[in-house]
Formats: structure tokens, C-alpha cells, sequence
């Protein structure tokens, strides 16, 4: 062999060596980098959001509040919020989003005939901790609920007899899950020392009903019910037999 | 004095283009802000400093640009020129096209514009010329040559190493759906580190430093960087090559030592012609350290086209 091509050969069994050994130390820190799924995003980010945005931060600098900031931990340089320090104030024009260059943050998610509305960005959805909610404790205070930029929509109040006192009414803030933008006025505006209401993601916090279930005495959602196909249970039944036998409980 | 100038004019000149773009960056994300009547300059978009009893003074005090329209907004992975003229990072816009990201007119608009500059005419030089982490590995080489230890180096592996990096940036992209380059590449750190404030980035930064001065000579840039690989393909037809002139030559070899990626100096003291090789990074130093006219900068075609007359 001509040493030559003797030294290409070890050279490139080096490469291989050295990257397969790289990419695997890579690889375990890409699939431990994944932090950045518990963040708010700013509004209108698209599904595929981090394999979208590519951390240029012009969101960043178009937010004329300082809400955004890039995120140091996951992956690094993800933008993102913390609506206890500083909310999303729900800028009508939406620059943030508007300055993406990348669709990252998706400008058609927002539009209503062809105009911008942020009332449809989802960046997250209020909770409220019923436990450590002073309003829940019998104490006047609808501190969330006039924060709310979507007030009596978003979040709104509902009455309920203290049965403590058997006199006084509690005024307990509620959030419609479906309107809530997930801005974080409410949380920056909760008295209690941690906040009692927070912006969590949608995955964190909504459940699924599935199709089985059908809300009664509502109209449109018993229409369901004239289109459904029985669903049969299909049991095998060599399997209810058998699997005594084969072990395969 | 006026020597050194003409000297080091390159040097120069880069330092300027490296340290000009990085603070017009800066600038960009620079901002006033009006607090009980008294103008603040934030810059990095900290507040920390408006922070009292736990509650953030400067909350719904909206900003001023500091300089409207700021001339280069974001910074190097996509920017803006005058809030118009996009420019994309080609290994970031080649990542989000593998890890199924949405590709947008900007994004692809921005990557032409860079394919356009670098493929024509300036070929690796963003290398010399706009990459931050040069000022680092410059810095590292430097001490090099101050501490004497040269030639000392912990690995050794080739300088195809950063093809496969690419190669392998790429694959990582695809297979989980995030840029897997950008995740940690520390010129990344640097540069959005100086726009948007360092945190842990300082440490990817001192990693680099501290290979290239201990471990490897020109190891980041020269043998593992894919940006770099991917600049070097977008270059490979630039018209901006160095003109080798094989009868100034003395041989001294000054050139070659100070190479950052001396193995495209192969023509030296064989015959006259152009730096040919991809990698590059028409960064000027072998000009410079000529002391005999050898090496020149040169517009590869018109310059042939002149010769044949
Ligand atoms: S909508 Fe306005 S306040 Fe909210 S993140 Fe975007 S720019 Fe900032
Ligand atoms: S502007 Fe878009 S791409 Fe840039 S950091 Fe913000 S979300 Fe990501």
C-alpha cells in the first residue's frame, strides 16, 4: 500500500472515529435540552417552534416592552417570557411577530379577515390555584380579573354563597380556557406572594373529553349524536379464552 | 508608524469590519426609557437595574430605538440592514430546512442574499472578516507566538473534520427537529451574547480560547467548524483569490507560518498562481508577512483576462 493512501485511510478513520464519538456526546445533549417546552413562547409561535426559530432575536427587539428575552437554559437563545416579571401586553399590532423573519412566530395564525388580532394568540392559559387564591379564602379581591385585557371573557367572576359565614359572597375568578391568550397580565397582577394564577402551556394544563362524551341539552354538540355509528366493543373471543393460558394478561 | 499602518492593513481593515458589525448589533438592541421623567439608556435589555422591593419600575414604559431605523438589527444567525434587506446564516437556514421548519420568503431571501455576496465575490472571508470568534482564535494564536509554543499541540486530527461536522450538524438537525448547530455553537454564544447579554455562553467562548492556545493550533476554525466548511463550499467559485508570484519569492516562508490554513499555500516556491483551495479565508496575513511582493489579492477573472492579451 502506498503511504499515500495508507495516511488518507487513517484519516478518514479518524474523522469517523472523532464525530460518531462527538455525535453521540451531541445527541444525548440535544435530547436533554429540552427545558424550553415549559417556556411562553411569544404569541402566535407556530407548532414546530424550535426547529423553526433560529434565535436571531428581532422579536426580542421589536417588543416595546422588554418582555421577551432570549432563554439561557435548554436550548439557549430560544425567545421567551416571564409574565410575573413582565407580561405580554398584547400590542394590537403585533410587532413581535411582525418582525420574525422566519415564520417561526406565524402571522397567519393571528388573522381574522386578513387583519392581525392577538385576541387569537395562544401562548398559554391561566390557572388558578383555588387553594391559595385569597378570593377563594373569603377575601375580596378581583386584582387578575381587572388586569385581564379580556375581562369578563377571558376571566370572569363568578358568586357563590360562603358557606363559612353563611352571609357573604365569594367572588371567584374563572378562566375560559378556550379565550384566554395566555398574556400574563393576571399573574403579574395577583396580590398573594407567589402568584395564585399562572400562565402554564396548554399541554400542561388542558385534559381531552374525547368524542365518546356529548354535552346534553346542547344543540349543537347532540347533532353529533344523529350521525354517530354504534361503536361495538370488539372482544376476541379466542382471546378471552386464551389468555389464561398464554400468559398474556 | 505609517508603516506598521500599511503593514497590518488588512488586520486592520478586519478588525474593523469584525468589531463595526458587532457594535452596530449592539446598537441596534440599545434603548431609552423614560422613568419619572428621567431618560435611562438599557442596553442587552436589562432591567435588572429598575428592579425595587420586588417590583420592576420600568414595567409598561415603553422604549425609544436609540437609533431609528437601526442599521443591522438581530444579529449574525438572520439581521435585518435598515429594517429591510434580510441576510441569513446559510448553515442555520440549511438547519431549519432539516429539522422540518417552516421556510420563510426572509429566511430564503436573507440566505440568497449571503449565497450571492460570498459565492461571487468574497468566498471564506466572512471567516476573516465578520466572524467573531476569529477575534478569540486570533487571540489564542497570538499567544502562541508570544509563549513560544507554537508548534505544541495535545490532538491532532485533519482539517476534513469540519465537512463531517456539517455533515453531521445537519443529520442531528433532521433527526430531532431542532437546529442542532446553533444549539451549541459558540460563535453563536459570542455574537448574541454581545446584543442580547452572555450568561452561560462565556463558558463556549473560553473552550474555544483555551483549544486553540493548549490543544491545537487554528483547532476550531481550521479543523471543526461547519459554518466555516459551509462557507468554504458557497466560496469555492469566489472571484477574491490570492495571486502567487513565484519570482519575487525569496522563500522565506513567512507566509506559510502565519497561515491560519497553511495547507492552501501548497503553491509556495513551486510555481506562480491563485490560492485555489476552498479553505481560505482570504484573511490577507500571508500579503502582510511578505516582505518581498510575492502575494497579492486579485479579481481571478479579470485579472486572467488581462494576462492573455
Ligand atoms: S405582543 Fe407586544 S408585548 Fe406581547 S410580546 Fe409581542 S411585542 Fe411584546
Ligand atoms: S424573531 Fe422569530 S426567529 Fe427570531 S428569535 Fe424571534 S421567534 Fe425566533
Amino acid at each position: 500500500m502506498n503511504p499515500q493512501r495508507r495516511r488518507t485511510l487513517k484519516s478518514i478513520t479518524q474523522i469517523m472515529g472523532l464525530v460518531s464519538f462527538g455525535g453521540l456526546i451531541w445527541s444525548a445533549y440535544l435530547a436533554e435540552a429540552k427545558d424550553n417546552t415549559q417556556m411562553l413562547f411569544p404569541p402566535a409561535a407556530r407548532d414546530n417552534f424550535l426547529s423553526t426559530c433560529i434565535k436571531c432575536g428581532l422579536c426580542v427587539e421589536a417588543c416595546p416592552y422588554y418582555t421577551l428575552k432570549l432563554s439561557s437554559s435548554g436550548i439557549k437563545g430560544i425567545p421567551f417570557f416571564t409574565p410575573r416579571d413582565i407580561p405580554c401586553f398584547m400590542c394590537e399590532d403585533v410587532p413581535c411577530v411582525v418582525a420574525c423573519p422566519t415564520s417561526a412566530l406565524d402571522k397567519n395564525l393571528l388573522l381574522t379577515n386578513n387583519k392581525l388580532d392577538i385576541t387569537k394568540a395562544r401562548m398559554g392559559v391561566a390557572v388558578v390555584d383555588t387553594f391559595n387564591c385569597i378570593a377563594y379564602a373569603g377575601i375580596q379581591c378581583d386584582a387578575c380579573y381587572r388586569a385581564c385585557p379580556l375581562i369578563d371573557k377571558a376571566i370572569y367572576l363568578e358568586y357563590k354563597s360562603n358557606t363559612r359565614t353563611g352571609k357573604h359572597a365569594l367572588l371567584l375568578p374563572i378562566v375560559a380556557n378556550d379565550i384566554c391568550t395566555g398574556c400574563g397580565k393576571c399573574e403579574k397582577a395577583c396580590v398573594t406572594e407567589i402568584a395564585s394564577i399562572k400562565v402554564l402551556k396548554h399541554d400542561q394544563v388542558l385534559g381531552k373529553m374525547g368524542t365518546n362524551y356529548i354535552k346534553g341539552w346542547d344543540k349543537k354538540d347532540e347533532e353529533r349524536l344523529e350521525t354517530a355509528e354504534p361503536q361495538k366493543k370488539k372482544d376476541s373471543k379466542n382471546h378471552a379464552l386464551d389468555y389464561l393460558n398464554e400468559e398474556s394478561l | 508608524m505609517k508603516n506598521y499602518y500599511i503593514k497590518n492593513r488588512f488586520l486592520i481593515l478586519r478588525r474593523f469590519t469584525q468589531l463595526g458589525i458587532l457594535l452596530l448589533f449592539f446598537l441596534s438592541n440599545c434603548s431609552l426609557i423614560t422613568i419619572n421623567n428621567k431618560e435611562h439608556l438599557i442596553f442587552q435589555g436589562n432591567l435588572e437595574s429598575f428592579t425595587k422591593n420586588e417590583r420592576n419600575l420600568a414595567i409598561a414604559n415603553t422604549k425609544t430605538e436609540l437609533i431609528a431605523p437601526p442599521i443591522l438589527m438581530g444579529n449574525l444567525s438572520g439581521s435585518k440592514i435598515l429594517d429591510f434587506l434580510p441576510m441569513s446564516d446559510p448553515l442555520v437556514f440549511l438547519q431549519v430546512f432539516f429539522a422540518g421548519g417552516a421556510i420563510s420568503l426572509d429566511l430564503f431571501l436573507g440566505f440568497l442574499v449571503i449565497v450571492f455576496i460570498y459565492g461571487i465575490f468574497l468566498g471564506r472571508g466572512f471567516c476573516a472578516f465578520v466572524c467573531p470568534i476569529n477575534l478569540i482564535t486570533d487571540l489564542a494564536n497570538f499567544l502562541r507566538r508570544k509563549l513560544k509554543i507554537e508548534n505544541i499541540r495535545f490532538v491532532v486530527f485533519s482539517r476534513q473534520t469540519k465537512f463531517a461536522i456539517l455533515a453531521l450538524s445537519l443529520f442531528l438537525s433532521f433527526l430531532f427537529g431542532i437546529l442542532a448547530w446553533e444549539s451549541i455553537s459558540p460563535i453563536s454564544m459570542l455574537h448574541r451574547g454581545v446584543v442580547f447579554g452572555m450568561g452561560m455562553g462565556f463558558f463556549g467562548i473560553l473552550a474555544v480560547f483555551l483549544f486553540d492556545l493548549f490543544m491545537l493550533k487554528n483547532g476550531f476554525c481550521g479543523h471543526l467548524c461547519p459554518l466555516g466548511a459551509t462557507y468554504s463550499i458557497i466560496g469555492a467559485k469566489s472571484l477574491l483569490k490570492v495571486q502567487y508570484d513565484l519570482d519575487k519569492c525569496t522563500k522565506c516562508m513567512n507566509c506559510v507560518r502565519i497561515c491560519p490554513e497553511n495547507q492552501v499555500l501548497d503553491l509556495i516556491g513551486k510555481h506562480s498562481g491563485f490560492v485555489n483551495k476552498i479553505a481560505c479565508i482570504k484573511c490577507g496575513r500571508c500579503i502582510e508577512a511578505c516582505d518581498d511582493d510575492a502575494l497579492h489579492f486579485n479579481l481571478l477573472n479579470f485579472k486572467t483576462k488581462k494576462e492573455k492579451k
